[in-house]
């Protein structure tokens, strides 16, 4: 059994270590993109230097309450890696996650834009569509563990791909909204930015951006290290299945097209939904 | 800080009164063959995000008030690039009725970008040399400390650019005297 005084150290660790593995994820993700346009890209720390020069700019805000937001959507994202590093609860893990969008998505509603409230709206819709998903996922890591706890995660003994392989499927399509990747890149149009100008981060400038800019990096930081969770017994194939899953991601994010909301709610929550609760019924009777 | 200014600068694109010729390059500088990205610079659609502002296009009447409201609109350190003829001087409409002239006539301007309409190389030299500027300059570090609660910009005293009063507040008095004709200002 741990002490208090090392988990509160690998706690600190994590949480300092999380946005540097997001930041590099997504500057692959960028070279990567560019490639498969025949680009050059940019270079692999760009996304380090926009966080630096946006931390530099001038201090521009609508309200204050904003702001807040902001801040609550970043620290309960560094609160829910420290969970997960921390083999806390699982439900406990999505709760907090929850709690982290749902102040992003007030952040977006309490400023008098519409682009902004377009993009919080589609946010929750996102979030209608993904968190039952979430759910499933959890429910079908206890059919195998018999535990929530997310340091049970190998108590099986074998990997949660084998025993929820439609699940895997189903979380690919949460993971591609997570990360902002076309057909689902709605909220904040992350790609095209013209079509709702950023939405839910329209009213955001300079440092304040730069915040969100580094939520995103524990975002992608945290998706990765699920996917990697599906073979958790080996972590060596778990890295190595994150890495193909986040490239499968990167071409679909070129090869589709944005789709409407109504669209990723219906298919969700068919498709996504379906393969989940087949898998849990599989399990089930097993 | 400031040292990443000149690894990603992004862009907010305004045509004032543009026949799309400079536009259509602007955006060909983003496609394959040019590639903008790989210096950092990303098209963003919102001023706020935005560190160079892109004029193309005469001033008119009309529009200088919305030039002047996106330019208002970026946090600083701001940029202002104006591309082409008609950005820099008014162009071949220089002479018309409704028009100002070019973009320094209502905002600011540190890069003019010559050409009808310029050449990528021209473009992307400009965006250049507009970081470079800005990174060269200490009067572009921001004012920092108190935070911006009104969009409403009041020019800091630290910053010396180059804008004369005459010009900045002519286009609306202008236009509020004598909408349809042009004064001789």
């Amino acid at each position: 059994m741990m002490t208090n005084m090392t988990q509160v150290v690998i706690a600190l660790v994590a949480v300092l270590l999380a946005p540097a593995v997001g930041a590099l994820l997504q500057g692959i993700d960028r070279i990567v993109n560019a490639r498969m346009q025949s680009r050059v890209g940019p270079p692999l720390l760009q996304p380090v230097y926009d966080v630096m020069k946006l931390l530099g700019k001038e201090v521009v805000m609508l309200n204050r309450t904003q702001i807040l937001y902001a801040w609550l959507h970043l620290f309960f994202l560094m609160l829910a890696t420290a969970l997960v590093v921390l083999g806390q609860d699982m439900i406990m893990i999505l709760l907090v996650l929850a709690v982290s969008t749902i102040a992003l998505i007030l952040g977006g509603m309490c400023v008098r834009s519409p682009y902004s409230r377009i993009g919080s709206q589609r946010e929750i819709m996102q979030m209608l569509s993904y968190e039952p998903i979430l759910v499933m996922l959890v429910i079908g890591i206890f059919l195998t563990n018999g535990s929530f706890m997310a340091r049970d995660i190998t108590l099986a003994g074998k990997p949660l791909l084998l025993t929820l392989p439609l699940i895997f499927f189903a979380f690919l399509l949460v993971t591609a909204i997570k990360l902002k990747k076309s057909p689902f890149d709605l909220a904040t149009s992350h790609h095209g930015h013209q079509e709702i100008v950023k939405g839910i981060t329209i009213e955001y400038a300079g440092p304040y951006l730069a915040v969100l800019e580094i939520a995103h990096w524990y975002e992608t930081a945290l998706v990765f290290l699920v996917l990697a969770a599906f073979w958790a017994t080996n972590w060596k194939i778990g890295i190595l299945i994150a890495i193909i899953s986040y490239g499968i991601e990167i071409l679909f994010d070129n090869l589709c097209a944005r789709l409407t909301y109504q669209w990723m709610l219906s298919h969700m929550w068919t498709v996504g939904l379906g393969l989940s609760v087949t898998n849990l019924i599989w399990l089930y009777w097993k | 800080m400031i040292g990443c200014v000149d690894r990603s600068p992004w862009i907010v694109h305004y045509n004032c009164n543009s026949c799309n010729g400079c536009d259509i390059e602007l955006l060909a500088c983003l496609t394959p063959l040019y590639d903008l990205e790989r210096f950092g610079v990303l098209h963003v659609g919102n001023p706020k995000h935005a560190d160079i502002l892109v004029v193309t296009g005469s001033v008119n009447h009309r529009n200088a008030r919305v030039l002047k409201n996106v330019y208002d609109q970026m946090p600083g350190p701001r940029m202002v690039v104006a591309m082409g003829a008609c950005g820099s001087t008014g162009g071949i409409f220089a002479d018309c009725y409704n028009v100002l002239g070019g973009v320094e006539k209502v905002i600011p301007v540190d890069v003019w970008i010559p050409g009808c309409p310029p050449k990528p190389e021209a473009i992307i030299d400009g965006m250049v040399r507009a970081v470079q500027l800005w990174k060269a300059n200490p009067a572009f570090q921001p004012q920092g400390g108190a935070a911006r609660m009104s969009l409403i910009r009041r020019p800091p005293a630290s910053a010396a650019r180059p804008v004369t009063p005459a010009a900045a507040a002519q286009p609306t008095q202008n236009e509020e005297a004598d909408p349809d004709g042009r004064q001789s200002s």
